[in-house]
């Protein structure tokens, strides 16, 4: 039974962690490319520069010391994200939504006070969030008002959209909906669900939620997923298939959110993004790999890379003759 | 490239490992399995005697000469204030002890290992026939009937001593002539002896001690030993039954009190027996250094027994360490660290496995439960974890005490689990209890301790213990294995049940 059942994954495409960490990221993913997207502030300069939108910064903390200057940061505005910069998973990114004086209200709902904040941020600072517990600093950044199509599937955080980029080439996408169990985080680890989407058309499938179980509805608001058209749809996949030349990792994932205003917005870079992509998209990765692997190599623009994408998903990750 | 340059390195690994390990065993003759420990014993003999006025004293001790089935080596003499002299017999080995002033209760000891030896000791002469013990009426009549009825119950010598010992008991009535209504082994015995001398059959006593795991008190046992013409045969009086057990070791060749003590009152010899793992070890180590001195040099059995018995626990980290890798890398079972399993693994060897798991549950839940408490203070990162420390440290402390109180003697080994490693375990549990929810962080609990638990099974194995310390270039074989697995792109068993949704066939 294990053997058959290995058999089949193996038939379908489907990535394993050991493959992904021996075969792709060990092989395409240069060591000295990873400061670039394990530190957000980095990630954040270098998008720029490429032309990629990203959450406006504000300013950011390095030492304790500095937390003082948090009120002079922020000055007027109502709402922002703390994020460490080195953390991962989502661990440790606080985002405010609203504030009273020396009151912070979380998007969570919960009211923060002042002591509660520098403790935070202390705590981040020193490198509780950070892969390894190095030294972190902290980036105060615009918070993401999420567009409103999405207002039905998700509990308050923002949606976001991880997109796994082969060799430069959007290869699977997913939503992540946050839900009331990961505190409006959009982080599967924490409880909220993903959608599955297609490259082609930038269509919503149906989610996966905890325990991989397969959700058609939202749990926390009931509203259908599958069949929504992710807006600026080509601008998100030539942003990812950018993402290529931002980081230089072979095997990437990026995320992106989308602002009610300013549009799709850079999120951070993963050089070693997760798995689940592949039970939201009922789909296994090696096999659109595969399809893929014929046209690495070439020089192409971003442009011709998402055009060539969207051919192959269209094909149904056919192998196709490269253009 | 890479890949054949992989291959290669494993294969040469695998190679010298094994290779080293086929000349060890098969051409040294390293023993393979932990048996031959089982086999080692160490005897102490105590030497007892009360001198009541200040005077010299001599102590004369019989020592066992070349037992048959062992092979003696290591042999202490603990006296303070005594002379020493070695008295090599014909047919015995003693210790003689002399001091000019004693006084009081003195006790001298005697100690030696033991090893079995497949090698027959040198054949003892074969005796002159005895003559016909001489005695007066109604002895002489009693003695002849007795030799008469054996003789009618056997058929050669051997059957012939295994009759004698049988009826020479007191419920038969000739024989309580000679032997009263309680006679002493010995007493018995040497009655068996007079029978068997009168039918001209060569025997005498010997006294021999028997070996029994973890004896404190322990006497010398009287045996017969019968020449029939060819060899020597061992029988025990008791019974008749025939033939030396492998625990028996042969102490002395005849009947004579193995102590004797001269100025002083009161000797009396008291034997302990058990057996040891070193002393297996240097077995091992005695047996081929005598035939290959060379390859002895560079071995790990010729290091000070202490340093020996920290790598006998050093060796066993990469066998656990490559536990860690197939749990993780081949299961996918997810853990607390990489290596932090193995460590709680070592801690078990000492409490036992189910103390072992209560006690470090116990730990880091009262552990994690100050954690959150702390977390309301907000304190700083460095100074939390010194404060988490301390806790786990003063409740290690309480609960020695409270079982202790309670009687519960095993509380006492909490203090052998490493604490700063229980330390980080309470901090990451707590991070990713509230990160990722107490799910995630129970799972990851349970995950270290299910890998614990059978590192502690591999690493308490004594044939796994023995087969390292005597083979340690295994470890190359289980390098190779490493390196092998780092190159492992299957799934893990747990991803087979994860993405259990896409086995259906891919679209």
């Amino acid at each position: 039974m294990i053997w058959r059942r290995w058999r089949a994954l193996n038939a379908a495409g489907v990535m394993g962690i050991n493959r992904r960490n021996a075969d792709f990221i060990m092989a395409l993913n240069p060591r000295q490319q990873y400061p670039v997207v394990d530190n957000k502030l980095l990630t954040k300069k270098f998008a720029v520069q490429h032309g990629i939108p990203v959450p406006e910064l504000y300013g950011s903390i390095a030492t304790p010391h500095e937390i003082r200057g948090l009120p002079a940061i922020i000055a007027d505005r109502q709402d922002f994200v703390l994020k460490p910069a080195h953390g991962s998973q989502g661990d440790g990114i606080v985002v405010i939504v609203q504030r009273h004086k020396d009151r912070y209200r979380t998007s969570g709902g919960r009211l923060l006070d002042w002591d509660e904040l520098e403790h935070h941020l202390t705590n981040a600072l020193s490198g509780q969030f950070s892969l390894g517990g190095q030294p972190d600093e902290v980036m105060i950044e615009y918070r993401v008002r999420f567009a409103p199509v999405f207002d039905d599937i998700s509990f308050q955080g923002v949606p976001d959209l991880r997109i796994i980029v082969y060799r430069g080439y959007p290869l699977m996408c997913m939503m992540r909906l946050p839900t009331r169990q990961s505190d409006g985080k959009a982080n599967l680890h924490q409880g909220a669900v993903g959608a599955g989407i297609d490259i082609a058309t930038g269509m919503t499938l149906p989610a996966v939620g905890p325990g991989n179980s397969i959700v058609a509805e939202h749990p926390d608001t009931g509203a259908m997923i599958a069949g929504r058209v992710i807006p600026d749809w080509d601008q998100v996949l030539l942003m990812a298939a950018r993402g290529y030349e931002v980081s230089k990792l072979g095997y990437l994932g990026v995320d992106i959110v989308l602002d009610a205003d300013r549009g799709p917005l850079l999120l951070e870079l993963n050089a070693r993004p997760g798995l689940n992509v592949q039970i939201a998209n009922q789909d296994g990765l090696r096999r659109r790999i595969s399809a893929v692997d014929p046209l690495a190599g070439q020089d192409r623009s971003p442009e011709e890379r998402v055009a060539l994408a969207r051919e192959l998903a269209l094909a149904g990750y056919q192998p196709i003759r490269a253009a | 490239m890479s890949r054949r340059h992989l291959l290669a390195l494993v294969l040469s690994l695998t190679v010298v490992g094994a290779g080293l390990f086929w000349y060890k065993w098969q051409v040294l003759g390293f023993p393979v399995t932990a048996e031959r420990q089982t086999q080692t014993w160490t005897v102490e003999a105590r030497m007892s005697f009360n001198r009541a006025a200040t005077g010299p004293v001599k102590v004369t001790m019989r020592l066992p000469d070349s037992p048959p089935g062992f092979m003696i080596f290591d042999e202490q003499f603990i006296s303070r204030g005594y002379g020493l002299i070695l008295e090599d017999g014909q047919d015995s080995r003693s210790a003689i002890w002399a001091v000019r002033r004693a006084r009081g209760d003195q006790a001298l000891y005697y100690r030696a290992t033991l090893f079995h030896s497949r090698e027959t000791p040198a054949q003892r002469p074969t005796p002159p026939f005895p003559s016909r013990p001489v005695m007066e009426d109604p002895f002489a009549t009693a003695l002849e009937e007795l030799v008469t009825r054996v003789r009618q119950q056997s058929a050669d010598i051997a059957t012939f001593a295994a009759a004698a010992m049988r009826i020479v008991d007191v419920s038969d009535d000739t024989a309580r002539l000679f032997l009263g209504n309680r006679p002493s082994p010995l007493e018995r015995a040497q009655l068996v002896i007079q029978v068997l001398h009168s039918a001209r059959i060569p025997a005498h006593i010997i006294q021999a001690l028997r070996l029994v795991e973890d004896r404190r008190d322990g006497e010398l046992e009287y045996w017969i030993v019968v020449h029939n013409g060819d060899d020597w045969l061992y029988f025990d009086p008791r019974d008749g039954s025939r033939g030396l057990p492998a625990n028996l070791v042969v102490w002395s060749w005849d009947a004579a009190p193995v102590l004797e003590v001269e100025g002083a009152r009161g000797p009396s010899v008291t034997f302990a027996t058990r057996h040891t793992i070193e002393d297996a070890l240097r077995v091992a180590e005695l047996r081929t250094e005598r035939e290959h001195r060379r390859i002895m040099e560079f071995s790990l059995l010729d290091l000070p027994l202490s340093t020996q018995s920290m790598y006998a626990i050093l060796l066993l980290v990469p066998l656990g360490a490559f536990l860690v890798v197939l749990l993780r890398n081949v299961i996918g079972i997810s853990t607390f660290g990489t290596f932090m399993p193995v460590l709680v693994a070592m801690a078990f060897r000492e409490t036992r496995l189910l103390n072992g798991i209560v006690l470090f549950t116990l730990i880091v839940a009262l552990g994690l439960s100050i954690r959150f408490y702390l977390e309301r203070l907000r304190l700083l990162l460095v100074p939390r974890l010194a404060a988490v420390l301390t806790v786990v440290v003063l409740l290690m402390l309480l609960v020695s005490i409270v079982s202790h109180r309670l009687g519960i003697e095993i509380g006492l080994s909490i203090a052998l689990f490493p604490m700063v490693i229980m330390t980080m375990a309470i901090e990451r549990m707590s991070i990713v209890w509230e990160e990722r929810g107490p799910g995630e962080a129970m799972k990851e609990g349970v995950g270290t301790l299910l890998a614990a638990a059978v590192i502690y099974v591999l690493m308490i194995t004594p044939q796994v213990q023995h087969f390292v310390l005597v083979f340690p270039e295994t470890l190359l074989v289980v390098l190779a294995a490493m390196l092998l697995l780092g190159r492992y792109t299957g799934y893990r068993l747990t991803e087979l049940l994860r993405f259990r949704e896409l086995a259906g066939g891919g679209k």
